[in-house]
């Protein structure tokens, strides 16, 4: 064992959504302490959107996180909907999954290629992984300017979209519009591929957890906005039954809340949950990509996230195809809502994993009680988990790239510090007492 | 030549105005070619040193500690530029500067001693000078290509301070609030989103804050025209620039008034 005292100090983490902290004891080669803390400024949206009406929520909940501001706005217009007992289907349910398909898009290429790929590759930012692989980046930025553009198309920007309210929206687009979408989502088919392709080439860590995999299920589709909340280790409720299964805790060393399962304990949300618990809902081209490139139908290293980012990039790219080529442009944009006093549970798939909504209205529909739980907020015990894992794997590594190596874990999960509530500051802490 | 050196600083916010600097897809290798990102944490392991010629700071000071960090920031940045609404009027989360922050830490927080933060959502003028300020919530992206390419050239960034409402005749769209009867806040908001939501049959909501001189007092009588309370004038106004002085005064107006009448 190395002798003397080492401490790295690296005062942030880069390359993720937010402000957090890590800090890591080591103590003659034992791991003491792991935590991952979130020291993002609280907001507190879930007091402020007290007194607000309810058409209020879709805005003002985008704007917790400017990365995933789709997400927010579905969870809200679902969770209001349920409250009032209106459902949105057919093409305006159809609009809802194409707009959150840009969303996915945009967010998991921004991390694959801008954010991740750095770390394979070895640079510190995608600006310099452009000096010697410009054509990987100039890939990665059309792709992303495709999600962007669905986004932009169906909700009049890519960030804090204007477009979405609760019962639908505002305008619906003309089949023409959707339609000039078409040869950049074609082209589109082949990047994801080629995606898949090169980030299923880098080299991995190897590394299996036996993570419980929560995410929703749909029994005809892969799941954006509606389903139950299922897990590989036999969880089954409906989405209106979180609060009796999942407990969110608040610790001294986070400003973003800690979940749990009731009676379990740590889980993890997000592609590689969804993938997992969905894995037959893909397309065909999907499942022979990603048999192609390695992975089962289940995968069990973090590491490989960003394979399954390409994978439901994938499938984000068809499934936006395929509603754009079905879609007739409806007769109004919304549905009719019956305002009156109630309880609404809303979750759906954000980029990063389940994001759940719960409201309680009055007769008015004004907001009495909020709860939102985040996806990043999900996921912090689990990052956790890894990096002890990830830790005791490569404490023989200088500390430069150790530290390296456990921020690129946490990047593994994308983390979303805004959402949570945002700085990654990391310390690795190695006392040597003997 | 060295190039300009440009920093990224964020305070409490949603990352999405910073995030429109990865979001010029078309743009974004090209303009690291003409300023050196120098420190830009969202998008870079790297950080090199202040002080910077250009700094972009995103977010509102909410916390003592960011209190105290936005004038070191200062202290190493020749030109201060604050993007979008967080940074140029407090943002939404400045809506708890009406409530009680410590019911608010209550609502939120089962452990509220844990949690350090101010009374007050508010800009960064207030803490520091800033050169310029780039309103939106979120900024508009060209906006902010704008900015950063007047920097360069050394001349003043070409950013409308006219409303909403002149947007709106440019492209065509005809007056959501005549023509449908939609209240709408473009009058009195500043230009900068293209007049998006009116062209998606919305009444604006107020992204880009106040303009230049804004009549809210005959806008929120034409509003009560058209059906809304006091108590919908005050939401309309406590919205992501609640806490931008025109607005602020025009929200806590029809608040007294909503209160008066016990609505």
């Amino acid at each position: 064992m190395t002798s003397g005292v080492r401490n790295i100090d690296v005062d942030y983490i880069a390359r993720v959504e937010g402000e957090g902290e890590m800090h890591v004891k080591v103590v003659d080669g034992k791991i003491e302490d792991v935590w991952f803390g979130i020291f993002e400024p609280p907001r507190f949206y879930e007091a402020f959107l007290e007194g607000r009406p309810f058409s209020d929520a879709p805005d003002i909940t985008a704007r917790i996180c400017g990365i995933c501001p789709i997400a927010y706005q579905m969870s809200s217009t679902h969770a209001m909907e349920y409250a009032f007992g209106a459902s949105v289907t057919g093409q305006l349910r159809a609009l809802r999954r194409l707009i959150y398909c840009g969303e996915w898009i945009e967010s998991h290429v921004l991390h694959m290629f801008l954010l991740h790929a750095p770390d394979f590759l070895g640079y510190e930012s995608a600006v310099h992984m452009a000096a010697d692989h410009r054509d990987v980046v100039e890939l990665g930025l059309r792709l992303k300017k495709a999600g962007n553009d669905i986004v932009n198309v169906v909700g009049g920007r890519e960030i804090h979209p204007i477009n979405v309210k609760v019962g639908g929206f505002y305008r619906v687009p003309t089949k023409q519009e959707l339609e000039a979408l078409v040869p950049e989502l074609e082209w589109s088919r082949d990047a994801a591929q080629k995606t898949i392709k090169l980030v299923s080439g880098f080299s991995f860590p190897k590394m299996e957890q036996d993570f419980e995999f929560v995410s929703l299920s749909h029994p005809l589709e892969y799941p954006f906005n509606e389903g139950r909340i299922v897990s590989n280790k036999g969880l089954d409720v409906a989405v209106s039954e979180w609060n009796d299964y999942f407990l969110e805790e608040h610790v001294e060393r986070s400003n973003a809340l800690h979940s749990r399962i009731r009676s379990r304990g740590a889980y993890h949300v997000g592609p590689l949950a969804r993938y997992a618990n969905n894995f037959e809902k893909l397309t065909p081209a999907c499942r022979d990509a990603a048999l192609e490139a390695g992975i089962g139908p289940v995968e069990l290293n973090p590491f490989k996230s960003i394979v399954v980012r390409g994978i439901e990039t994938l499938y984000a790219v068809e499934e936006a195809l395929r509603i754009i080529d079905q879609y007739e442009e409806p007769e109004r944009p919304d549905v009719e809502l019956n305002i009156h006093a109630g309880v609404g549970h809303g979750a759906s798939e954000a980029p990063r994993g389940l994001l759940y909504h719960r409201y309680e209205l009055d007769s008015a529909g004004r907001i009495l009680k909020a709860q939102i739980v985040p996806p990043t907020a999900q996921n912090q015990l689990t990052i956790e988990d890894d990096l002890r894992v990830v830790l005791e794997q490569s404490l023989e590594l200088p500390d430069d790239e150790l530290s390296w190596v456990l921020e690129q874990s946490i990047r593994n999960y994308d983390p979303c510090i805004s959402c949570a509530t945002h700085f990654l500051n990391l310390q690795v802490e190695r006392t040597i007492t003997k | 030549m060295a190039l300009p050196k440009l920093a990224v600083y964020k305070f409490a916010s949603c990352d999405g105005c910073q995030l429109s600097l990865l979001d010029v897809e078309d743009l974004l290798l090209d303009i690291a070619g003409v300023v050196h990102i120098a420190n830009f944490p969202e998008a870079s392991r790297e950080v090199v040193d202040g002080p910077y010629d250009i700094t972009l700071v995103e977010g509102s000071i909410t916390t003592p500690h960011d209190a105290e960090r936005i004038h070191e920031i200062r202290r190493e940045s020749k030109f201060l530029v604050t993007i979008g609404a967080c940074a140029t009027a407090g943002g939404i989360q400045a809506l708890k500067n009406w409530g009680d922050t410590d019911a608010f830490t209550r609502t939120v927080y089962a452990n509220p001693e844990y949690i350090d933060t101010l009374k007050t959502s508010t800009p960064i003028k207030n803490h520091v000078e800033v050169n310029f300020e780039l309103r939106g919530c979120p900024i508009d992206k060209m906006a902010l290509v704008e900015v950063v390419s007047a920097f360069i050239q050394g001349r003043r960034p070409n950013i409308p301070e006219y409303s909403v409402c002149i947007e709106c005749k440019r492209r065509g769209t005809p007056c959501v609030m005549v023509s449908h009867g939609t209240p709408c806040l473009g009058p009195v908001t500043q230009a900068g989103c293209g007049a998006l939501c009116p062209s998606y049959n919305r009444g604006c909501y107020g992204c880009f804050g106040p303009m230049e001189s804004p009549n809210t007092e005959m806008l929120a009588a034409a509003w009560q025209r058209l059906g809304v309370s006091n108590r919908g004038l005050v939401d309309a106004f406590r919205g992501f620039n609640a806490y931008a002085e025109p607005f602020r005064i025009t929200g806590d107006h029809y608040e007294a008034l909503a209160e008066a009448r016990g609505e």
